[in-house]
């Protein structure tokens, strides 16, 4: 009798470890597991997009290659997450001051239909000066995001307009165009402007 | 000095509740802390409002939503960020706040979003907000505007 209840008590012991096994391979590796996660944004000389700057330029990866280079994506209808990265940004750069001039700063917007050349101008006018605005045919944008492994979606709210969830996170390549690091949404200076001069620094190397 | 808009709405409050003054059950001693918003473009993009929001007595209170003339439709959301990085918003809900409690409305997390703007936020100007909370209840503070670019009330 006592020997059974071991036995039910190991074999129940046994199937709570498998299911924690089971629940951890479905949220790491299985179909649960975050899919951009994991997914590192391709090097810009890898990505292929025509899009349109703030001025009326056209741009595209190679645009940024040759100069290391920080990457937003928003939208200029948000209210909250976009104007403070791009504050956050802009305290980022003047903190660096002359180390920083050299740099690509590109917002991307993933709202293409309300984000007119015009509209971005009108926008990045408010943040840092080096602060660049890029928008263009939704194509092209989903084009971009999928390279830097970016995700959006449109979300209709409450009174009839819509919002887009977006990654938030500030991509940071060196001047050949590889990835660096990223920058969780709303990371605190001390942490941001480091691994911002980490890119400055392979620039500088880079160089040499 | 950053307490001002509180006692000045809550003057407001007492002056509009005149001597029949209504018995509440904890919103009474909300203090509404170092509000601020940022300027807006136009009124057809949403605009977002921050602050402090601290229950001094000792009932829990819940906020349940906002009124001011500024935005047909405020509404306190919620700024979620996920581990892959993808942020996304959407309404928060009523709010609880235990005695001696407080809740930051804050750049990335919660705020008053301000949709259906009346007229553009204007960088220097003020803006009346009312909290309303279960208990009947009224807070009403004076947001400033400062600049679309702000990082908060110190800067």
């Amino acid at each position: 009798m006592q020997r059974r209840h071991v036995v039910q008590y190991g074999a129940a012991g046994v199937g709570a470890v498998a299911l924690m096994l089971g629940v951890g391979w479905w949220r790491v590796d299985g179909p649960g597991a975050p899919k951009p996660a994991g997914q590192r944004p391709l090097p810009l000389s890898a990505m292929d997009f025509r899009l349109t700057d703030h001025e009326g330029n056209e741009v595209g990866p190679e645009t940024l290659i040759g100069r290391p280079t920080m990457v937003f994506f928003g939208f200029t209808y948000c209210p909250d997450v976009c104007p403070t990265t791009l504050s956050d940004i802009s305290g980022w750069l003047e903190d660096l001051g002359n180390e920083a001039a050299q740099m690509n700063v590109v917002f991307i917007t993933v709202d293409p239909a309300r984000d007119t050349v015009e509209a971005m101008a009108e926008y990045v006018g408010y943040f840092h000066p080096a602060i660049r605005g890029w928008t263009g045919p939704a194509n092209q944008i989903a084009r971009a995001a999928e390279g830097f492994r970016a995700s959006y979606e449109r979300v209709p709210t409450e009174g009839g307009d819509y919002t887009m969830n977006h990654t938030a996170s500030v991509f940071l390549f060196d001047a050949k165009g590889e990835l660096v690091t990223m920058i969780d949404y709303h990371e605190p200076r001390e942490f941001a402007v480091p691994k911002i001069r980490r890119a400055l620094t392979e620039y500088v190397e880079g160089a040499t | 000095m950053k307490k001002l808009p509180y006692i000045k709405g809550l003057s407001l409050l007492l002056l509009l509740s005149g001597t029949s003054t209504p018995v509440f059950a904890g919103s009474e001693d909300v203090v509404v802390e170092n509000a601020w918003s940022r300027a807006s473009i136009g009124v057809n993009r949403p605009g977002a409002a921050y602050m402090t929001v601290r229950n001094t007595g000792e009932d829990t209170v819940t906020l349940t939503g906002l009124t001011t003339p500024l935005a047909m439709m405020p509404e306190i959301h919620e700024t979620k960020t996920n581990a892959e990085g993808v942020s996304s918003m959407a309404p928060a809900g009523e709010i609880t706040i235990e005695p001696g409690q407080s809740v930051a409305l804050k750049p990335g997390g919660l705020h008053a979003m301000l949709m259906k703007l009346q007229n553009p936020m204007i960088e220097g100007e003020t803006f009346p907000l009312t909290l309303t909370f279960s208990d009947g209840g009224e807070v009403t503070v004076e947001v400033p505007i400062l600049g679309i670019a702000a990082r908060g009330p110190e800067s």
